[in-house]
């Protein structure tokens, strides 16, 4: 990013899923004392910036972040750096596995050119510490449940463990209103018997923004339970950006303006396969 | 869930999280392996998350009791460390 300081850039680093190792940290350290200013910014998105970088010195900055394991990001009409919270592997309310499909998603779309940026977003579960929803795609973890009546003792946790009043209890079952459920998977993660099954999975949300337009992505598919499903409809979803937009259109307004149900036609075939 | 004697109480309705949980790890720790505490608790978060944070802790939940007053009693079996 160019800086009010003329010749100063405010040079981006890629970075998925919100992880560095400790040896790209020196990197960025070493780099940033030697050609900055002696600090970097973090950005909005996980992002991290080594600002006061001399016009002059980009390609040997460039060459030296590279022989130090850090690779440097990307601005302007593109898929943007993928972001997620910690997820599964490391978070208890988690429900997938979200560093290792921020890197998926990374190698597959980072950098791809586009009418206008893209940014993909993943969050491991409802509480959505990642804000799935300002994505132009947000990807958020869910799990499907299904109440298991021959391990269940009717303790009553899952049904206060519930947030969203879909579960109620009589004297002899469970009772699930799947129009309330909510996928947070919160009845399963404190049964004590184990009596829910539940089927890990990815809600979508399509054409979220927080910058000048302010838009919340809209959820209308089904939970996606198998990640081959999962790119068919985030293939689908650039592919319909790149035919509808126009140049410098966010993913939003091209939707807005193609219409939402052409849209979710769209992705819904490609959900279906 | 058959029938349990309880061994030893412990009130957290006095505090908030994340207090509930530390006070109510604190008194199953004093307790001996296969001992039986019953924790009371508020309604709302208190009864949506300290559950699951026994379960995780690797204790045997027995029941859950409402006690018609905004609070529940949780009914824990201890497990070996």
């Amino acid at each position: 990013m160019r800086q009010v300081q003329k010749n100063n850039f405010s040079l981006r680093l890629k970075v998925v899923g919100g992880n560095l190792t400790a040896d790209q940290l020196l990197t960025v350290a070493e780099i940033s004392k030697k050609y900055g200013d002696g600090y970097v910014h973090l950005t909005s998105r996980q992002g991290v910036e080594i600002p006061f970088i001399k016009l002059d010195d980009v390609e040997p900055v460039k060459a030296e972040l590279k022989a130090g394991g850090v690779d440097t990001g990307v601005c302007g009409p593109r898929v943007r750096t993928v972001t997620a919270c910690q997820g599964s592997k490391i978070c208890s309310s988690g429900c997938i596995d979200t560093y290792s499909l921020a890197v998926e998603i990374s190698d597959r779309y980072f950098g791809r050119e586009l009418p206008h940026k893209f940014k993909f977003g993943i969050t491991g579960c409802m509480n959505n510490c990642l804000k799935a929803e300002e994505n132009d795609l947000g990807i958020k973890g869910g799990y499907a449940v299904e109440w298991l009546p021959d391990a269940c003792t009717l303790c009553g946790v899952c049904s206060k463990a519930c947030r969203e009043g879909a579960i109620t209890q009589t004297d002899s079952e469970i009772l699930l209103d799947e129009s309330k459920c909510s996928y947070c998977g919160r009845c399963a993660k404190s049964c004590p018997f184990d009596a829910w099954k539940s089927e890990p999975g990815y809600l979508l949300s399509f054409g979220g923004t927080f910058g000048n337009l302010i838009a919340k992505g809209k959820q209308f598919l089904p939970i996606v339970h198998d990640k081959e499903t999962l790119f068919r409809v985030a293939d689908a979803a650039l592919t319909f950006f790149d035919r509808h937009a126009k140049p410098s259109e966010r993913f939003r307004v091209a939707i807005d303006r193609t219409g939402w149900d052409v849209f979710q036609a769209e992705m819904e075939a490609a959900y279906r396969g | 869930m058959g029938e349990y004697l309880i061994d030893e109480t412990v009130d957290i309705t006095d505090v908030v999280c994340p207090v509930t949980f530390v006070k109510a790890k604190v008194a199953l720790e004093e307790l001996e392996e296969g001992q039986i505490l019953s924790i009371r608790m508020n309604d709302g978060e208190p009864v949506q998350n300290v559950p699951r944070s026994v379960k995780e802790e690797g204790h045997q939940i027995l029941k859950l009791t409402d006690n018609g007053d905004g609070t529940y009693n949780l009914i824990v079996r201890k497990t070996a460390d």
